[in-house]
């Protein structure tokens, strides 16, 4: 299997390709099946490589494909490296993947640009593939980019409307901000190490001191980078207007795969973090910043996509809270089981906006349990999974990056508990605005309401499923469970693992795990009390707020503090630029020596007068010229 | 002796028609004056022992162009000093062109190293026996394109001439 | 008793050079293409008298057949440009260079 792995990211190239060139022509049933057929290959790839990876003694392949650039002391061969942590990436990217390919079937069936939706998907996939297996940071790279170009376009993917446009730049641009990081980043490691193969690079790293000011820097480069992709502030402004586009690419793209890159790089180069602690700590002080900074935000967001946007930038803070604290497994593992519930909310939100055919305001829905049912369910446990309920997958990982906190720093433990608090608070609003209660909408969208098609509800079901077994295989210790995660990641945290070992006493973990649950269920309750007992409303638009709800309301008006700060700025030198250099300097140069040519040359025309005699006349000054310089 | 003053006239005659062809305003006196530089040049060639060029040269310049010269002046009815003239400074700067071009070319002879000759003189190479063999040998190929020149030179003059092409 | 043991080349090089600027002088003056044609030929002939003399100078009979060549050329070119003179006359009525001012722009 190993041998095939060449083929993963190449089946869904091929899906890419044939859908891009052919796609107008052909049915949208037989798009829907290439697209997601490609996926299910890489799927099934992808599982054979994990097995023969768990089974086998080897942990680790490097797969060369072919030498893509060697120009004097660099040398990159474009080859995949396979060990436990690429292997764990293509199972979530290449099954959450097809899961999204067989609900997007569904959920745009209705949509003119079908086929160039499952080609965008494909061309996603593609590129998260080849972030994930490269061998080397440039390979990462040109994924990392390429996902950044396909949730570009898939943001925008309604072009035709400007605000939609509008989110697709945002996220571009901030995006850029951080690639000019990751870039940098790159570049030092390749002036430090010689090379940007992950092997050369860790090889070396291992012997170097802990806090070397050049790892320290590194380490902070590639956060950048990690910051930018994966929403952390002060870069998180665009996942929430990402939003604008279609549900099932919020769902891959916005919340189970690409916004997790940056955690998938800094877990990948998890030595060159541990040897600087100044750079973990970075790492988990803006990580916890921005988990409990969205969840605040999430506390008063009143569309239903919105508040999953702001929890998954909640959640992406928690990751790189574990990240800081050296729990990279527990970051990990935080990754696979947001990608089950984060999708499966996300399809589950997508399934209730077709429903109500396409409103997305929680306030005009309510009372959603009697009609779609399937959805209710599923969306429920994805709910309990989210707020870390037990036995749900949320749970396990929640715990095990909280306990791990606990142990490093308790103050970080305690505002991230408080995060966990708020997210099963909004969550919970969420669930009960939308499910519970009576019905706020037309009358045209009550006759409306409907179930989602099968191909929409089969993936909602198996993410559910994904949802409450995903934490079975990182059971703790204190639990009597065996953590085959931690196992089967080890090879790749080898390094890291022996500076950072950690050991709590299991009454400390049960009493961390019961403090949990009880904030847990004070939060369900009092979302409980609030909104169905009371039946509360989140006030309507242009009504009067409280100053702290209105701040929060606004998102702290960030967007608008960045508009001021930035764009305004920018714009102003942008249009001083474009008025006095380009227009004045610039032109001014260009038309002067255009004009200045055609005035000479209409001068210098005047000379050819016709007149033979003259001609010869020059023809003789000049040959006498020739010969004066060249004979003496 | 003799074929030093030989030199030294023949020279000052070329020199001197050939100043003339220039200067007289009539057509067919230059012609004339023509006619005379081509006889000095080809005494010139006597005197080189290129006694069989010499007879071709006015044969061909003296016997055949300049025939053709007067043919074209007088079917064109040229022979009157209708010439417009050219104004002073023009003519004295087309001196002064053509005499620094002269200056120029000899002061490049000047400048030039004189070449040994290698070769032991000898007086036959200008008889046609000689001329004969080069041409047949060496230069056969130029030889027979220079008849394929000729030939289109004179379509092509046909051509020109005509009064009228349908 | 030949010319060539007596008078040095240098003579005639600056004979045929003379000769020749002669006849740039003639090309430059005149306005009458026949005589402007005529000029030509005294360019031509400069060159010819020299290769000549370098010919018998080197006794190398090559110099000669050369001068022959130069000959036929300026045959046929007397031909054909005699024949366009005949054309120009025929349009214009006049064998005065400076009316043939359309080279221009």
């Amino acid at each position: 299997m190993i041998k095939l792995v060449w083929l993963v990211p190449l089946l869904p190239l091929i899906g890419f390709i044939i859908i891009g060139l052919f796609g107008k022509k052909l049915s949208k049933g037989l798009v829907g099946i290439i697209g997601s057929g490609v996926i299910f290959g890489a799927l099934a790839i992808a599982v054979g490589i994990f097995f023969e990876l768990k089974n086998g003694v080897q942990k680790e392949y490097t797969v060369e494909l072919f030498n893509w650039i060697s120009a004097g002391k660099l040398s990159i061969p474009f080859s995949f490296l396979i060990d436990p942590l690429s292997s764990l990436f293509l199972l979530i990217i290449t099954g959450i993947g097809f899961l999204i390919h067989v609900y997007s079937a569904g959920y745009m069936s209705h949509d003119e640009g079908f086929s160039r939706f499952f080609g965008y998907l494909n061309l996603f996939i593609f590129f998260m593939l080849l972030l994930v297996m490269g061998s080397n940071y440039l390979i990462m790279f040109v994924g990392w980019e390429g996902v950044g170009l396909c949730s570009y376009l898939l943001i925008g993917f309604w072009f035709k409307n400007t605000a939609y446009n509008n989110a697709a730049k945002k996220a571009f641009i901030m995006n850029r901000v951080g690639d000019l990081g990751f870039l940098l980043g790159i570049i030092l490691i390749f002036v430090t190490f010689g090379s940007i193969g992950y092997n050369d690079v860790f090889e070396q790293a291992k012997n170097m001191g802990s806090g070397d000011t050049t790892i320290t820097i590194i380490a902070l480069l590639l956060f950048v980078g990690a910051m930018g992709k994966s929403a952390q502030l002060p870069l998180y402004t665009w996942l929430p207007d990402a939003m604008a586009g279609p549900t099932p690419v919020s769902a891959l793209i916005h919340a189970a795969t690409m916004v997790t890159a940056g955690i998938y790089m800094i877990a990948r180069s998890n030595i060159l973090y541990t040897l600087s602690p100044d750079a973990m700590n970075v790492v988990a002080i803006v990580g916890v910043c921005t988990a409990l900074f969205a969840a605040t935000i999430g506390l008063a967001q009143n569309d239903i996509k919105k508040v999953l946007a702001y929890s998954t930038v909640s959640q992406l803070g928690y990751m790189f809270l574990a990240l800081g604290v050296g729990a990279y497994t527990g970051a990990v593992f935080h990754v696979m089981t947001h990608a089950f519930f984060k999708a499966l909310l996300f399809l589950g939100a997508g399934s209730v906006i077709h429903a109500m055919s396409g409103e997305q305001d929680i306030r005009k829905m309510g009372g959603l349990k009697k009609y779609i049912s399937t959805t209710h369910i599923t969306f429920l446990i994805g709910t309990l999974a989210i707020a870390g309920c037990f036995p749900f997958s949320g749970f396990f990982s929640k715990d095990e990056i909280l306990a791990n906190v606990f142990e490093h720093n308790k103050l970080l433990w305690f505002l991230g508990i408080l995060g966990a608090a708020m997210t099963t608070f909004y969550m919970f609003r969420l669930y009960f605005l939308t499910f519970h209660g009576k019905f706020r909408g037309t009358h045209e969208q009550e006759h409306h309401l409907h179930e989602s098609p099968k191909s929409m509800t089969i993936p909602l079901i198996v993410l559910a499923v994904l949802s409450i077994v995903g934490g079975l295989v990182g059971i703790p210790e204190a639990l009597h469970g065996t953590h085959y995660l931690e196992a089967f990641l080890s090879p790749v945290f080898e390094a890291s693992s022996f500076r950072l070992a950690h050991h709590l006493s299991h009454e400390t973990e049960y009493i961390l795990m019961a403090v949990a649950t009880a904030i847990m269920i004070g939060a369900i309750y009092y979302a409980f009390t609030t909104y169905v007992k009371k039946g509360i409303l989140p006030p309507a638009e242009g009504q009067d707020l409280a100053p702290a709800h209105k701040l929060v309301y606004n998102k702290y008006w960030v967007d608008e503090i960045y508009e001021m700060l930035i764009t305004k700025p920018l714009n102003l030198l942008s249009e001083a630029f474009h008025k006095i250099i380009d227009n004045q300097l610039v032109d001014g140069i260009v038309n002067g020596v255009g004009s200045a040519v055609s005035w000479m040359s209409g001068t210098l025309r005047l000379a050819q007068t016709g007149n033979i005699g003259f001609y010869i006349f020059v023809m003789v000054i000049s040959i006498v010229l020739i010969l004066f310089t060249q004979l003496f | 002796m003799i074929t030093e003053y030989l030199f030294y006239l023949l020279s000052f005659l070329a020199l001197m028609f050939a100043s003339m062809v220039v200067l007289t305003k009539n057509p067919i006196h230059s012609v004339l004056y023509l006619v005379l530089t081509f006889f000095a040049i080809a005494g010139h060639y006597v005197l080189l022992n290129a006694q069989f060029l010499a007879a071709v040269h006015i044969i061909v310049y003296a016997g055949a162009i300049m025939v053709l010269f007067l043919f074209v002046i007088m079917l064109l009815n040229l022979n009157k000093e209708t010439e417009a003239h050219k104004s002073i400074w023009l003519k004295g700067s087309a001196v002064v062109a053509s005499g620094s071009l002269m200056v120029v070319l000899v002061g490049a002879l000047k400048g030039a190293e004189t070449i040994q000759t290698t070769n032991t003189f000898n007086a036959n190479i200008g008889l046609i026996e000689n001329l004969g063999m080069t041409l047949f040998n060496e230069f056969l190929l130029p030889f027979e394109l220079a008849s394929i020149l000729l030939l289109a030179a004179m379509v092509g003059a046909v051509m020109l001439g005509k009064k009228s092409i349908k | 008793m030949s010319a060539i043991q007596t008078i040095p080349i240098e003579w005639y090089i600056l004979l045929s050079t003379v000769l020749f600027t002669i006849g740039v002088a003639g090309v430059l003056i005149r306005r009458n293409a026949i005589i402007i044609f005529m000029s030509i030929e005294l360019m031509l002939n400069a060159v010819n008298l020299l290769l000549v003399a370098f010919s018998s100078y080197l006794s190398d009979s090559k110099g000669q057949v050369f001068v022959f060549f130069i000959m036929a050329v300026a045959a046929a070119e007397v031909a054909v440009g005699l024949a366009i003179l005949m054309m120009v006359y025929r349009n214009t009525k006049s064998s005065d260079i400076n009316i043939l001012n359309k080279l221009k722009w």
